[in-house]
């Protein structure tokens, strides 16, 4: 009983080590791939690798948040910093919103939610000039003279219709993301 | 039985899903599109396939006293490997099943069918009965992911066909249990027809 027991056991680890070396590296490049792909979308076209260059910066509120700068040969273009929420209809929000320089929104992307299908979800598209979508309102304002917030609460952010928390949730991460590149050192 | 009845029995007359009602957890929860419902029913067929084999093989050795432990190692193995295998090939496709690839482990199906099936048969035939069983499966998410996908978004496997928004409430929890109803009281009637 115990031999068959460990014997099975034997073999299924045997199996599994086997399996655990085969995808490692996969898994390893699919994982960076895709963060550079989210860094990508943020900031403008650049040449280096943003994720070996990462440094932390503290946000001020006992937190720290990471942050990508990304060059074009020697020149920084812009920066990329990894924010989030807690306060997502659904809890937990994930972002990359990417900086130029001079603190204006390049690009904002969400990188994992569990907000409202068709009604906080459409935080996540990118418009088209025909047809914009709510992101869009974000693209190339400084949140220094753009007050990050939804018209319900005073600012100047059209809030998703029916999924208001969900979008003051964002401009909270947008914002955290903002203070953080205001007060830290750049480098 | 013969292998062919042995295979086609997991479509209709024993569906896991349709018929049997088991398993209905990650049938409910990963069908909001046609995409995820056909991974979803891949994998578990996976599992279900490899964990039928070996169950067999190893029939002879595993104590009776202990073979629910043992049939749990080789499905939990079964399951890591296809966790493991599709974080590396099919990253997105992973990033939305989430938590429910893991949880094949405690499908009822496949533990279902190494106690019922596997346990008893030659390996041969559990290879039969866990690629039927598992496509019955395979086909039940799949269909159910395609009505809800159609209604809800107006798409079949991301291609939009229809413009604008689609009957929200079928992407999310409540429509999956009108679809599976639904779909449910069609193939009893399907069934009762083919038995009459």
């Amino acid at each position: 009983m115990v031999l068959s027991l460990t014997l099975i056991s034997l073999g299924a680890s045997a199996g599994l080590g086997f399996v655990y070396e085969f995808t490692k590296e996969p898994i390893e490049v699919s994982v960076l791939n895709k963060k550079l792909n989210a860094i990508r979308l943020v900031v403008p076209e650049f040449t280096n690798n943003p994720n070996d260059e990462m440094f932390m910066l503290p946000t001020g509120e006992g937190d720290s948040l990471e942050v990508y700068p990304a060059k074009n040969g020697e020149e920084v273009v812009g920066y990329a910093i990894r924010s989030y929420t807690n306060n997502g209809f659904s809890g937990y929000i994930g972002f990359m919103v990417g900086f130029t320089p001079d603190g204006t929104i390049y690009n904002i992307n969400v990188l994992e939610h569990k907000e409202t299908p068709g009604l906080g979800t459409k935080m996540v598209p990118d418009g088209t000039p025909e047809k914009p979508e709510f992101k869009d309102q974000f693209k190339g304002k400084n949140p220094a003279g753009f007050q990050l917030k939804v018209k319900k609460d005073g600012g100047p952010v059209d809030a998703i219709t029916a999924a208001t928390i969900s979008s003051r949730a964002f401009c909270e991460a947008v914002q955290r993301a903002y203070n953080t590149f205001e007060k830290g050192e750049l480098k | 039985m013969n292998q062919m009845q042995n295979f086609t029995k997991g479509f209709l007359k024993e569906n896991p899903i349709l018929v049997l009602v088991l398993g209905t957890c990650p049938t409910l929860a990963t069908t909001s599109s046609s995409m995820n419902g056909l991974g979803m029913g891949l994998a578990t067929t996976f599992v279900l396939i490899g964990s039928n084999v070996f169950i067999s093989l190893l029939k002879d050795l595993i104590p009776d006293t202990v073979r629910i432990p043992a049939f749990i190692v080789v499905i939990a193995t079964f399951v890591t490997i296809v966790d493991l295998m599709m974080q590396a090939y099919v990253p997105s496709l992973y990033e939305t099943l989430g938590i429910f690839i893991p949880l094949i482990v405690v499908n009822c199906i496949v533990l279902g069918r190494a106690e019922a099936y596997a346990s008893k048969n030659t390996v041969w035939s559990s290879f039969v009965d866990g690629a039927g069983m598992g496509l019955g499966f395979t086909l039940a998410l799949g269909v159910l992911g395609a009505v809800r996908e159609i209604l809800g978004s107006g798409s079949l496997f991301g291609y939009k066909f229809i413009e604008g928004e689609g009957i929200l409430v079928f992407i999310l929890a409540p429509g999956a249990f009108i679809a599976l109803g639904y779909l449910i009281a069609v193939v009893n009637k399907i069934n009762k027809a083919r038995k009459a």
